[in-house]
């Protein structure tokens, strides 16, 4: 019997079932936190809440956390509860267990009206206060005139005033309290700010130049996409996915079509693949250099930026001729890609490599090696590995602090397997460290390029799929590495051609906490920076 | 008619397209006559104007990309006089309207808009910010910037390539060339509880509300 197994089988009141890697261990809401607690102490430990997803059920309402615990990344626990009251459901709270439960919880909170109980912080995450309706309810009525374009900013009030609800012992109690203290200075940044990366709202509570507490504001680019996904057919939600993270388009985009894949039991074809997987490589190419020249803007040398969108246009080049658009790539579709490659594809790609390389020592000697650079990197923003996974900040900011969780290794998906690469590793887990990171990935995707290039496999570039495309009854869950972390999709279906209900793991949400995490007690003009050292965009937040 | 007397650097009369409107707009200039010495000033001041155009940086997403990559090397509109990009509205006289706008970003957009001195101008940029673009259907997006704000250009696409966004510039410079300077609103009294909403005094939003 496997560690798992045995963990597992203690919890007698658990209706626990298993596919070998994915396991689905549901619970009574009174027994959550329980169970929570004890996987997260048990011998393997399960670390890495991986997101929070809030469901509808028709007549009840529920939440499942995903697990993972990061000395065996391949398991993944589906933890699941449900609550009957639809008027004031209420499921008590995993933050004290795992810290990044804390902004998940709050998500779920605003899309679905659930209140968590001894959550330090139930205000809505991504709609104003007085918006009414809890939008991913399936009885929500999305009639305009109920919620209609405001003409007043929200009020700052309503933006401090944290509501909460405890329970100890059986005793429920509902109180509120305010984020900042009477006299506390509090300096706003954004949604209007050139450097937030996005119409991010960052609350900042100044003494002196040290910053006390952050408070990040997010919805100010929420789109409603898991909402309208409901009522949209796979293929086009495709095209909504690609406008989430858009410097990761591509790659998420890819992950959403093995997700299907996965339901559809398709095989997809061996040409697709590679095909996919180059592109994807470009696509973090393309996302590493856009991040790594904002970074450098954002510290003030405006060449770096420059510089890193000139060679990013040579990526533009190589999508435009296959896939038709620029920043929209558009390019894979259940069962494959678009369309076949374009006959220049390999022989510019090819061109790309020793450019790029020669480009990257280019880059190295004009910024890396600068000591104004260095010196404002050195010694900032320390993220150890342990607060990294606790916050769920996956990607090249965890990897940069030590914490192994590379998808493409973990669980390789597409070509992957057919490429030698390594993780890259840091363990300072310091600005610099996670700057330095994504200038050697780009190294990484370029060696991984190299290999699969000459040996893209002939025949179909797509698999036959039906005109309507429905998925048998069941959840599918997929994982794929983004250019900024884990992205997860999450689907339900009920055999239709819609969706029931499909959810984004967003891995820059959790970067956001990082930099709550990794900015307080710093100066503030180092905020921007750090900022620009985690690389989140902020679409991808609000989806 | 040709517009004779607004002419574009480097890119000719017949290469733009929708040139109706602003011949019935030259047209009507010419019907009602103007004084030979404040058109001759006029000129000069919005040659120049037209040449210096200070967009602010606001962009909300995906076209925001795209807006950067104008600013960069490849395509670079400072080749244009545009590249003073201000983060304060209040130095800026173009607004650059790159992304979705939803529920909870339209009263900032509003107040930017508000913020800035006139004479000021928007550019819708994307389908997102024209009418709301693939979120359509979303309950939380405005569907298209001129519900808030007027606009004076449209630039379709999503996203919209760096060249169109380049066509769209040329087009509001031949706009800026037309105005007749000394006729355009002036900053309005804000602190006058009729004159809130600037929109609203500002003879040419009527003409910019109508779209092409
Ligand atoms: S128009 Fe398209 S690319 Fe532009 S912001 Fe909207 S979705 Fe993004």
């Amino acid at each position: 019997m496997k560690m798992i197994d045995k963990l597992l089988a203690q919890f007698a009141y658990a209706s626990v079932t298993s596919d070998g890697k994915y396991y689905t261990v549901a619970v009574p809401k009174e027994k959550l936190h329980e169970t929570a607690s004890r996987l997260r102490n048990s011998a393997l430990a399960f670390d890495f809440l991986m997101d929070i997803v809030g469901m509808d059920y028709g007549d009840s309402l529920g939440t499942i956390y995903y697990l993972s615990c990061t000395q065996f990344p391949a398991y993944v626990i589906a933890l699941k509860t449900e609550t009957d009251d639809r008027e004031d459901p209420i499921i008590p709270s995993v933050s004290d267990i795992w810290e990044s439960a804390g902004l998940y919880e709050r998500e779920v909170h605003d899309f679905l009206g659930i209140r968590f109980a001894n959550n330090p912080d139930m205000r809505r995450l991504f709609l104003r206060k007085d918006w009414k309706g809890y939008p991913l309810r399936k009885d929500y009525d999305a009639n305009p005139e109920i919620n209609p374009v405001p003409l007043t900013n929200e009020n700052l009030d309503d933006m401090e005033t944290v509501p909460v609800i405890e329970i100890h012992n059986g005793l429920k109690e509902e109180k509120t309290y305010s984020l900042f203290e009477k006299g506390e200075y509090v300096v706003n940044f954004g949604p209007q700010h050139p450097a937030t990366h996005g119409v991010l709202h960052l609350r900042v509570s100044l003494d002196g130049e040290i910053i006390r507490k952050i408070d990040p504001n997010f919805g100010y680019i929420h789109r409603g996409i898991e909402k309208m996904s409901e009522a949209y057919t796979y293929p086009q939600i495709l095209h909504l996915i690609d406008r989430m993270d858009y410097l990761s388009g591509t790659i998420h985009r890819h992950g959403l079509c093995l997700a299907v894949e996965k339901g559809l039991q398709l095989e997809v074809p061996e040409r697709a693949h590679y095909i996919r997987t180059i592109i994807d490589e470009l696509t973090r190419i393309a996302s590493h250099l856009l991040g790594w020249g904002c970074m450098a803007m954002d510290m003030g040398a405006i060449t770096a930026f420059v510089y890193g969108m000139r060679d990013r246009e040579k990526i533009m080049d190589i999508f435009e001729e296959t896939c038709g658009g620029r920043l929209m790539a558009n390019y894979s579709v259940i069962g494959g890609v678009m369309n076949d490659i374009h006959p220049n594809f390999q022989r510019k790609v090819k061109e790309f490599i020793p450019y790029m390389r020669k480009m990257l020592k280019e880059h190295h000697l004009l910024f890396t090696g600068n000591p104004i650079a260095r010196g404002r990197m050195k010694d900032v923003g320390y993220l150890s590995k342990e607060k990294a996974i606790a916050l769920g900040a996956s990607g090249p900011t965890g990897r940069a602090s030590g914490w192994s969780n590379d998808v493409r290794k973990i669980e390789p998906y597409a070509a992957y397997r057919h490429a030698e690469f390594n993780e890259i590793l840091r363990s300072d887990g310091l600005t610099f460290d996670r700057y330095i990171i994504r200038l050697d990935e780009i190294a990484e995707s370029l060696k991984i390029i190299e290999q699969l290039i000459d040996n893209i496999p002939g025949g179909a570039y797509a698999a036959k799929t039906k005109a309507i495309i429905k998925l048998p009854e069941g959840e599918f869950h997929q994982r794929v590495e983004g250019a900024r972390g884990e992205f997860d999709v999450y689907i339900h279906s009920k055999g239709d051609k819609y969706p029931y209900r499909v959810k984004f793991r967003s891995p820059s949400m959790t970067l956001v906490s990082a930099l709550k995490a990794i900015a307080t007690g710093t100066k503030v003009a180092d905020l921007i920076m750090l900022g620009g050292s985690l690389d989140y965009v902020v679409p991808c937040i609000d989806r | 008619m040709e517009v004779k007397d607004i002419c574009i650097k480097n890119m000719k009369y017949e290469d733009f397209k929708e040139n109706e409107y602003l011949e019935n707009y030259l047209k009507e200039l010419r019907a009602n006559g103007v004084n030979i010495a404040i058109a001759k000033l006029d000129d000069l001041i919005n040659w120049g104007r037209s040449n210096s155009v200070w967009p602010l940086t606001f962009a909300t997403s995906c076209c925001g990309i795209e807006f950067m990559c104008l600013g960069a090397a490849r395509y670079d509109f400072a080749r244009f006089g545009w590249e003073v990009t201000r983060n304060s509205p209040r130095q800026a006289d173009v607004v650059f309207c790159c992304g979705t706008i939803v529920h909870k970003m339209a009263p900032v957009l509003k107040r930017l808009y508000d913020q800035m001195a006139e004479p000021k101008y928007v550019m819708a940029f994307g389908s997102c910010a024209i009418g709301g673009g693939p979120f359509k259907k979303s309950y939380h997006t405005v569907m298209g910037v001129d519900q808030i704000i007027p606009v004076d250009i449209y630039i379709p696409g999503c996203p919209p390539r760096p060249d169109a966004m380049i066509y769209g510039m040329m087009q509001l410079a031949r706009k800026i060339k037309m105005q007749e300077f000394f006729k355009l609103p002036k900053q309005p009294d804000l602190s006058s509880p009729d004159n809130s909403d600037s929109s609203e005094n500002n003879p040419e939003t009527k003409e910019k509300g109508n779209r092409p």
